[in-house]
């Protein structure tokens, strides 16, 4: 297979212009002959799925919370980077494309980036026209706060809770379209097979998760805009019903996965309590901006909050303020995390011992608690709702958590994955971050990919089809899928075994997070290879999921996220096995600088890797997209 | 800690429902309240007993999704949502009662698991604007006085939980229909449609079978996200002149 990304020749600057005005299109009159479905509701699904029923699309969408609002974007807190330059401090589209290829490790498309920073200033616009209550000033014009890996100020917020303030706008452009009869939205149902005929995605199979129906939906194109897969190692700060299904039977019916193993580890998310722990909390970046990082010089286990107040200066070790002087406590999220393991694994971490102080002591001393209340209440709030420390009196405690899935289902230029007439949208995507994303711009992609990019790419390939090239829900392809997914249905249900599915489910996280977290080495990635075998064999002898399969049955539900978690598992330990270089948040042991830096390997590695799956129990296939620099020149990543 | 817990268990909508007695031996004070129900699930999987189905999903306190009356209170005795509630919010041996949302227009699915679709459809009545993606102003094109920026920002933290209507001992959903009308009736870009999204908001909530505001203000003592009940005040002001002015129904 030759993986064509379809990045159009010419100037950086022009390329999307230019491709645009190549692209195809559909009369306005024909549009309403088509019909599209989009699986996921959060930035990227419901921005996709307004924006292409106001172009007069039919759309059906989907999404298995109770409303299409309470998808995952509605966490994201800090903020949402756009290349506006409202603070004459010297952004511009180039600047936030550099940073951003660069923050990524140089494992990301030039063209891909270059299009997003250039989107960015429209995105802006049409969430405040949406009524998104963004920041302020006095004067009333918008206010921006800085961001890791970035040294100007371009990141738009409101409050800590702008994920949630960005989806309401997509949200309400849905309910635009769902009152208007253009979309017809299915809340709690679950996407659980893609149907693919002659080489073209032809419609989905889902369950109504109340009923547990389950039916066919045949369409013209299917957009997959179902997240990223965090959860695979059961702690991370993903909600809980976040899942890789819809993507992974997306990858078995022939989709390419691209750069599975990299995973974005957090610096700064509240540490594990204990063995109840269910999910873990993040506390946003733009913390970072106020709060400084640091742990005792010499070590002291057992070091809790309220002794930290009382050591002195001298004996902090404000370490990334002295590793990084020209970044400080902003570096990108890859270089806070590891340092911070750093930091744990010289026996100096507080706490339980993995943990490291947020201190906001010297910022409350400089603005007064007021600024920094405005600034960060909500966060502080949460913090002390659960840990029961005051954020304002004694220093917070953080350590790393999975955060963000950099890889996803391949896409090209387009957005279309290797099986026609289905796209992956947001973070299901393994788009624009390379090897690490840089804080502010999952949202910035999310609601590029639904509002700026989908709209215009999709109609090339629609017009090229035609309207008559859809087959029925009564198709015997249909059918067959129909069948395969009630029988899977029925075999969780009729193990009965002695596990439940989050006994299950956290045995094959902690593998994860031991030997596919924060560092890597060949032995581990190799022992966690034949774990997850085990463990996926285990799961499918002695998995107990009790219930019946025509009611609300949350359990199943899960059973079949975690089988499919189970099979993504495996193939991110290729994925980190193969990379033998590191890069971003991929941190191979065995490829560092003398200062403990990710150590890249240009000559071997400057590709994308993506997966081709073959049979069950088979090795996939790896291709290579090879990645061309024509703008940027590829360097040792520096924040010092 | 030992906890006791009753728990309202019905199997689907057409079922009655009745209470169950769990004991559970075994809480840490550093628990969420739904973490203690995972571990509880989990158990009773064990055992071979259906599990308490129960709506969650971000236990970041912004999804809305989490849904709980906890003794007689809607997410519990702090004015937070259920999963960012704490075992440490409550007495070792205690006996904590839990239900789902009561109210005519949120039915019981299953255990504490209700149907806020009526909320979707209050939604999708009026509350948005109507611009398509694209061909929009520059977004400093209209300053907005950071006041009302502010106060239109604290009426969008809404999260679309139900609380308030748990709350109010007539089912009122004034709270959550109030917070988007004032949003979008404080800010220039929701001036176009500011009437007709009064008028057709209230009448989908009226329609949907929610009571009306007697000014209990259990809503607001109730909100995770300290909505204020002069969104309500706002809400009222909104409607009437609408409907003095009307150029619609």
């Amino acid at each position: 297979m030759k993986l064509d990304s379809k990045i159009p020749e010419g100037p950086l600057a022009e390329k999307w212009s230019k491709h645009k005005f190549n692209l195809k299109l559909v009369n306005p009159a024909n549009k309403r002959k088509y019909e599209i479905i989009v699986v996921g509701t959060g930035l990227a699904g419901a921005s996709a799925a307004a924006s292409l029923a106001e172009l007069g699309y039919n759309v059906k969408a989907f999404c298995f919370q109770d409303s299409p609002r309470r998808a995952h974007s509605i966490a994201a807190q800090g903020g949402i980077n756009a290349a506006k330059n409202y603070r004459n401090d010297g952004d511009s589209i180039y600047r936030l494309f550099y940073d951003t290829i660069k923050g990524g490790d140089y494992r990301a498309r030039e063209g891909n980036v270059y299009r997003l920073a250039e989107v960015s200033v429209d995105i802006i616009d049409q969430c405040v026209a949406q009524g998104v209550p963004f920041a302020r000033e006095y004067g009333g014009l918008l206010d921006n706060r800085s961001f890791g890996g970035a040294q100007v100020s371009r990141t738009f917020y409101a409050r800590g809770q702008t994920g949630q303030q960005l989806l309401l706008g997509a949200y309400s452009a849905l309910n635009r379209q769902i009152s208007n009869g253009k979309v017809k939205m299915y809340n709690r149902t679950e996407m659980l097979d893609v149907v693919v005929t002659d080489g073209k995605a032809r419609g989905i199979i889902t369950r109504n998760l109340i009923t547990g129906k389950v039916e066919a939906h045949s369409a013209h194109a299917v957009l997959l805009c179902t997240g990223g897969y965090g959860n695979v190692f059961f702690l991370s700060t993903n909600a809980k019903g976040s899942n890789v299904t819809a993507a992974w039977r997306a990858h078995k019916k022939g989709a390419l996965f691209g750069n599975p193993c990299f995973t974005q580890i957090h610096p700064t998310c509240i540490p594990v309590s204990g063995d109840h722990q269910s999910k873990l909390t993040l506390m946003s970046e733009s913390l970072r901006n106020d709060g400084r990082v640091w742990v005792p010089k010499t070590a002291r286990p057992g070091l809790k909050a309220k002794d930290a107040v009382n050591i002195p200066e001298a004996e902090r070790d404000y370490f990334l303020e002295r590793k990084y002087p020209s970044f400080g406590n902003l570096v990108p999220r890859d270089v806070a995390s590891r340092n911070a393991k750093y930091a744990c694994d010289e026996g100096k971490g507080v706490g339980s011992g993995l943990a490291v102080f947020l201190d906001f002591a010297d910022a409350i001393k400089r603005d007064g608690k007021k600024i920094i209340e405005a600034k960060y209440g909500n966060l502080f709030d949460m913090y002390q709702q659960i840990t029961g420390d005051n954020p304002y009196e004694v220093p917070m405690m953080i350590f790393p958590a999975v955060h963000y899935t950099m890889g996803g289902l391949w896409v090209d230029y387009n957005l279309s994955t290797t099986v026609p007439g289905l796209y992956a949208l947001g973070e299901a995507n393994f788009s624009d971050h390379g090897a690490n994303r840089l804080g502010a711009s999952a949202l910035m992609q999310g609601l590029a990919d639904g509002y700026f990019v989908i709209p215009y790419t999709i109609g090339d390939y629609l017009a090229n089809i035609g309207w008559s090239d859809r087959i029925s829900a009564d198709h015997p392809a249909f059918k067959e899928a129909l069948d395969n997914v009630q029988a899977r249905v029925q075999k969780l249900l009729s193990i009965k075994g002695r596990k439940t599915v989050d006994q299950l489910h956290r045995e094959l996280g902690l593998t994860m997070w031991d030997y596919c977290g924060m560092s890597r080495t060949e032995e581990g990635l190799r022992k966690a290879k034949a774990r997850i075998q085990e463990l996926r064999n285990e799961f499918w002898q002695n998995v107990n999921v009790l219930g019946s399969p025509n009611e609300l049955n949350q359990e199943l539900e899960k059973a079949g996220r975690v089988a499919d978690f189970m099979e993504l598992g495996e193939l991110m330990v290729d994925d980190a096995l193969h990379r033998s270089e590191s890069c971003g948040g991929h941190f191979r042991e065995e490829s560092q600088t003398p200062d403990g830096e990710a150590l890249r390997d240009d000559s071997k590695f400057a590709y994308v890797a993506a997966w081709e799956y073959t049979a069950e129990n088979k090795a996939e296939v790896l291709h290579k997209e090879e990645l061309r620099f024509e703008n940027v020149k590829l360097t040792q990543r520096s924040y010092k | 800690m030992k906890i006791t817990l009753k728990v309202w268990r019905q199997k689907d909508q057409s079922t009655k429902g009745q209470f169950r007695t769990y004991q559970l031996d075994h809480v840490s004070p550093d628990m969420s309240f739904l973490e203690m129900f995972d571990v509880l699930n989990n158990d009773l999987v064990l055992k071979g007993e259906d599990p308490i189905a129960f709506d969650h999903d971000c236990r970041e306190g912004i999804c809305g999704a989490c849904s709980m009356f906890i003794n007689g209170r809607p997410h519990g005795p702090l004015q937070t949502t259920t999963c960012q509630l704490h075992m440490r919010s409550f007495r070792d041996g205690e006996t904590i009662t839990v239900e789902p949302w009561r109210a005519k227009a949120f039915p019981v699915i299953k255990d504490l698991v209700v149907s806020r679709e009526s909320f979707e459809r209050i939604q999708q009545a009026g509350g948005y604007i109507s611009v398509n993606t694209g061909g929009v102003p520059d977004a400093n094109e209209i300053p907005i006085p950071k006041t009302n920026a502010d106060k239109a920002f604290d009426a969008a933290a809404c999260i679309q939980c139900g609380a308030c209507v748990a709350a109010c001992k007539n089912a009122s959903a004034m709270l959550f229909v109030s917070a988007k009308i004032s949003q979008l009736a404080l800010l220039p870009q929701g001036q176009p449609e500011r009437k007709v999204r009064a008028e057709r908001m209230v009448a989908q909530m009226d329609k949907e079978g929610f009571g009306a505001c007697t000014n209990t203000l259990a809503c607001e003592a109730e909100c995770p996200k300290g909505i204020s009940v002069s969104n309500i005040a706002r809400m009222n002001r909104e409607y009437y002149s609408a409907n003095l002015t009307s150029e619609n129904i």
